[in-house]
């Protein structure tokens, strides 16, 4: 492929941070492209600097170019300023090792990790010199893909992308790439000889979904009807891909280091993958079930080995609840003691919960530097959290912080919703009477103590127990956003930052759509709507003024509750949970009754172990300190759940609490 | 003990700002597992010291960087700084190149308070070389050179003749065809970075305003149309010395030994594809 970078090069000098632009990082491969491996363009559909600490990405990149059928290069959205300098020189999407047009490559894959990035999707394409309708595309383009946490609800980019890929990515890019290989074009330069019969074979591999093999029809009503295959090999519904053990993929092996300061700009390591704490806002969590655990030693060598590589001096042990983790402390301690630390680096955990956060955690965690601490409440009153299935106590909120405050912290930020479904102004409120106390408990330390808390307005998500909640209107979340500010004014040490409800109405337009919102989102592209995660350049009416021109409205699109037996734009698409599942727990939500963590407690069949024949995978048999989510209930005894423990326990692990649990459980299957 | 290092930047590189360059080396100098002093406090970092920032975009033969080594453990760890060179330039991105590293004494100025000035190889385009002389010899007889400046994020009026030491063009024009005048020439500056330092860019600017008045004052820079071949562009620009006054004498704070430092070397240097 030709190198751009005599044309780029001379755009450098006049824009923002130009090595957004130059590559060069360490971990950045030597790509070489040859007549037998497929291409592949893998595109962070925002910044450089939100984009390349992303671990899907680079997870995939790794994969892929061990691979001697595949050669993957990266690109991240270009910002506004290189945009249009780009587009003043006639200059494409490039990629970041070998500036090569994007345009060359086989496949230009998308990560989705946000809705109001889709305008950014659109714009990368046409910048890449691509027909942004698949529909319009040839022989002569690159194969469109999307993966990622939104894609399941794709419809709103159906007409945009050729082939979602659902779930875990690690196995099945290697799937796909095989099949892309087997349709080079006659000459071999390309691949997608026959588009169609290629489109149609990709459909054909599990956890694909390929949209122009798919019917859409609409009732009288103009409700949707079904999304139906076309094509009798093709699946009727699309099941997500899981990956049964974690430690098979110790990636990525070599993260890359950029040179200019990135967001997460440090070490980061999986710690496991999965949530059944079951909070039935998160999409992560109910979509990327079950809980898989990294081996502690594996955990432990990809830390050291990874600072010693890029001479990071911070480690984050990611995952959606990393205070879950089966021993938590041991590991922190390790890492922190290990020798080759020279006592210099520190360790974050980025999601903690509240009730397995532990004076011992804050303790260790602070010895080096003190990284910011956050908690996530979400709900201001006991009566909020049991709907929303957040089960943690005030008390193990209060002694949460209490333990930071101790341990010599002087900011903490709290996390909370609003426009959760049954909130009241109670509800609402209580997020203030949570967050003073907190500043009371850190008067007793400290007289300058802060206590930050962030409100963001909910947008229900799709595969959810609230898929079918209608979303707090504009003005409701405003109204809600000013009392919280009025109660707020007169705390001393307490400061309250929310989202703009404007952008939260925006994301929930593009959540829920069905295929005719690509219409909506072209427009709003079209006429300029590109960065629209970023609040200066995010434009409300560029969206309602879409939605209008194609006779939708934010209070059908956004506002409505939907229906229990309405068909929903993903019904076709599978997380594998259970619809009656996500039902039941719709209406345990709204009966303010709470679900405990199906880890350490029998199975709900929500699907997603069953369906996949796959299990959770854990190192303790108990759950941590405080793990009983508030529901007093005595989780030690167990039962029949379909659970396999790690054969190599964590050392040093011991129970965190209970009074059966004998050390580190080494037994393996529960029959589900 | 103190390990002061200079080295160069070239390439794709420049691009980076001071700031990434300083962060390239904490990760390098922690990769080498060398004892650094670390500072007191809440969040320790290394102590770095780095001489006078250099423009992203700039290359430069002639940066310097001092680092505070922990006395004991150094001692204990039996630290060779002349291997240091060859051990730290593996552990840092292509573009940045140790050229010499010696212990130094710990003083009471840091290298960006003590260089007096810095010397500079810039390549243009957009002018002839006639053009270009009659310029820099205009800036040279004039009194005042008035240019626009961003102070604190506010463009105000600047004299920027007396930090302009020295001023000539240099090496030979250079043919390019993405220039419309077909080439580029060579100029060489020596500027005073007290009270406070120019930038090339700046400069650039001055040599427009000399005989273009307004021009040069625009902070956006000039208006190109109509008149090409007459207004210098900077394509490139390096820094070939910093310059510090020790017992009244100008000198860099490595001499560098067989470093052939110099105009040349920018120029050749930036003639290498980056």
């Amino acid at each position: 492929m030709e190198s751009l970078w005599p044309q780029i090069e001379p755009l450098l000098a006049h824009v923002t941070k130009p090595a957004r632009y130059i590559g060069g990082e360490l971990g950045a491969q030597q790509v070489e492209h040859g007549p037998d491996a497929v291409s592949w363009l893998l595109v962070y559909p925002d910044s450089y600097e939100v984009g390349l600490p992303n671990q899907g990405l680079q997870i995939l990149y790794e994969i892929l170019n061990e691979r001697p059928d595949a050669a993957a290069e990266r690109s991240y959205a270009p910002w506004v300023d290189m945009e249009a300098s780009m587009r003043t020189h006639g200059v494409p999407l490039f990629s970041m090792e070998n500036q090569a047009p994007a345009g060359a490559f086989d496949v230009l894959a998308f990560n989705l990790s946000a809705e109001l990035v889709y305008t950014n999707v659109l714009n990368l394409i046409d910048l890449a010199g691509v027909p942004v309708r698949a529909a319009d595309r040839t022989e002569e383009h690159p194969v469109v893909m999307a993966g990622g946490h939104c894609v399941f609800n794709p419809e709103p980019l159906a007409d945009f992308v050729d082939c979602f890929v659902l779930g875990d990515g690690e196995e099945v890019v290697g799937e796909l790439n095989a099949v892309l290989a087997s349709f080079r074009t006659a000459g071999g330069d390309r691949v997608g000889a026959g588009r169609v019969d290629l489109l149609r074979a990709l459909s054909r591999v599990p956890g694909a979904y390929v949209p122009s093999c798919y019917d859409v029809t609409y009732d009288d009503a103009g409700r949707l009807a079904g999304v139906t295959p076309r094509y009798p090999e093709t699946p009727a519904r699309v099941e997500k891909r899981t990956i049964t053990d974690l430690g098979d993929w110790p990636y990525p092996r070599q993260q890359l280091v950029p040179l200019i300061e990135v967001v997460h700009d440090r070490l980061n390591v999986e710690l496991f993958r999965g949530c059944t704490r079951g909070c039935r806002f998160c999409q992560a969590g109910m979509i990327t079930r079950p809980v898989r655990e990294r081996p502690a030693e594996q955990v432990r060598t990809m830390v050291s080995a990874g600072l010693e590589r890029t001479g990071y001096d911070e480690v984050a042990l990611t995952s959606l609840s990393s205070a879950d983790y089966s021993g938590i402390e041991e590991t922190v301690t390790g890492i922190i003691d290990d020798p080759a630390c020279s006592g210099q680096v520190s360790v974050s955990l980025p999601s903690l919960r509240v009730d397995a956060f532990t004076v011992g955690t804050a303790a260790q965690i602070q010895r080096v530097r003190r990284t910011g601490l956050t908690f996530a409440p979400e709900g201001g009153t006991w009566r909020m959290r049991q709907v929303i299935n957040k089960l943690i106590r005030e008390e193990d909120l209060y002694a949460a912080v209490d333990a930071a405050f101790s341990q010599g912290w002087k900011r903490v930020k709290l996390y909370f919703l609003i426009g959760l479904p049954t909130e009241t102004d109670e509800d609402t409120l209580g997020i203030v009477t949570l967050a003073k106390q907190c500043v009371a408990i850190g008067k007793r330390y400290h007289p300058s103590v802060t206590v930050t808390a962030s409100v963001g307005g909910f947008v229900p998500k799709v595969q959810t127990p609230f898929q079918w909640f209608g979303q707090n209107t504009i003005e409701e979340l405003t109204r809600k956003v000013h009392l919280l500010r009025d109660a707020a004014r007169p705390v001393r040490g307490l400061t309250i930052r929310w989202h703009d409800p404007k952008a939260t109405a925006a994301e929930g337009i593009v959540s829920r759509g069905d295929r005719r919102m690509g219409g909506v989102i072209e427009q709003v592209w079209r006429n300029g709507g590109t960065f629209q995660e970023w609040s200066e350049y995010f434009d409300l009416g560029l969206w309602t003024d879409a939605l209008a021109a194609h006779g939708m409205t934010l209070e059908d699109a956004v506002y409505r509750h939907r229906t229990e037996h309405e068909v929903l734009p993903w019904d076709h698409i599978s997380a594998g949970l259970h619809r009656d599942f996500l039902w039941q727990d719709w209406k345990d939500a709204l009966a303010e009754h709470g679900l405990p963590d199906c880890r350490w407690t029998p199975c709900y069949d929500c699907g997603a172990c069953t369906g996949y024949g796959v299990e959770h995978v854990v190192a303790s048999a108990v759950p941590p300190a405080g793990g009983s989510q508030g529901t007093g209930q005595d989780l030690s005894s167990g039962g029949q759940v379909p659970v396999r423990f790690l054969t190599t326990a964590p050392s040093g692990a011991a129970p965190a609490a209970g009074s059966g649990g004998g050390a580190v459980a080494l037994v393996s299957e529960g029959s589900g | 003990m103190r390990i002061r290092f200079r080295f160069s930047k070239l390439g794709r590189i420049r691009f980076t700002s001071q700031r990434d360059v300083a962060r390239m080396w904490e990760r390098a100098l922690r990769r080498a597992r060398l004892p650094l002093a670390y500072t007191e406090g809440f969040s320790p970092r290394p102590q770095l010291s780095f001489g006078l920032a250099l423009p992203t975009g700039a290359e430069s033969l002639a940066e310097y960087l001092d680092v505070a080594l922990d006395p004991v453990r150094a001692v204990d760890d039996g630290i060779d700084v002349a291997t240091l060179p060859g051990t730290l330039d593996v552990l840092l991105p292509d573009g940045i190149d140790i050229e010499e590293a010696v212990v130094v004494e710990r003083s009471k100025d840091s290298l960006q308070q003590m260089v007096t000035s810095c010397s500079w190889t810039m390549r243009l385009t957009g002018i002839s070389r006639e053009d270009l002389e009659e310029r820099v010899a205009a800036v040279l007889a004039a009194d005042v050179l008035p240019i626009m400046r961003e102070r604190k994020g506010r463009q105000e009026q600047d004299d920027l003749r007396p930090s302009v030491l020295t001023l000539a063009g240099a090496g030979v024009d250079q043919d390019v065809a993405a220039d419309p005048t077909g080439r580029t020439v060579g100029l060489v500056a020596e500027l005073s970075t007290q009270p406070r330092g120019v930038r090339p860019v700046e400069l650039v600017r001055g040599l427009i305003a000399v005989a273009d008045g307004a021009a040069g004052l625009s902070p956006e820079g000039p208006d190109l149309a109509g008149r090409p071949g007459r207004i210098p562009v900077l394509d490139r620009a390096c820094r070939t010395h910093q310059w510090i006054v020790r017992d009244g004498l100008r000198e860099e704070p490595l001499r560098g030994r067989g470093i052939p430092a110099g105009a040349d070397r920018a120029l050749h240097a930036m003639e290498r594809a980056s």
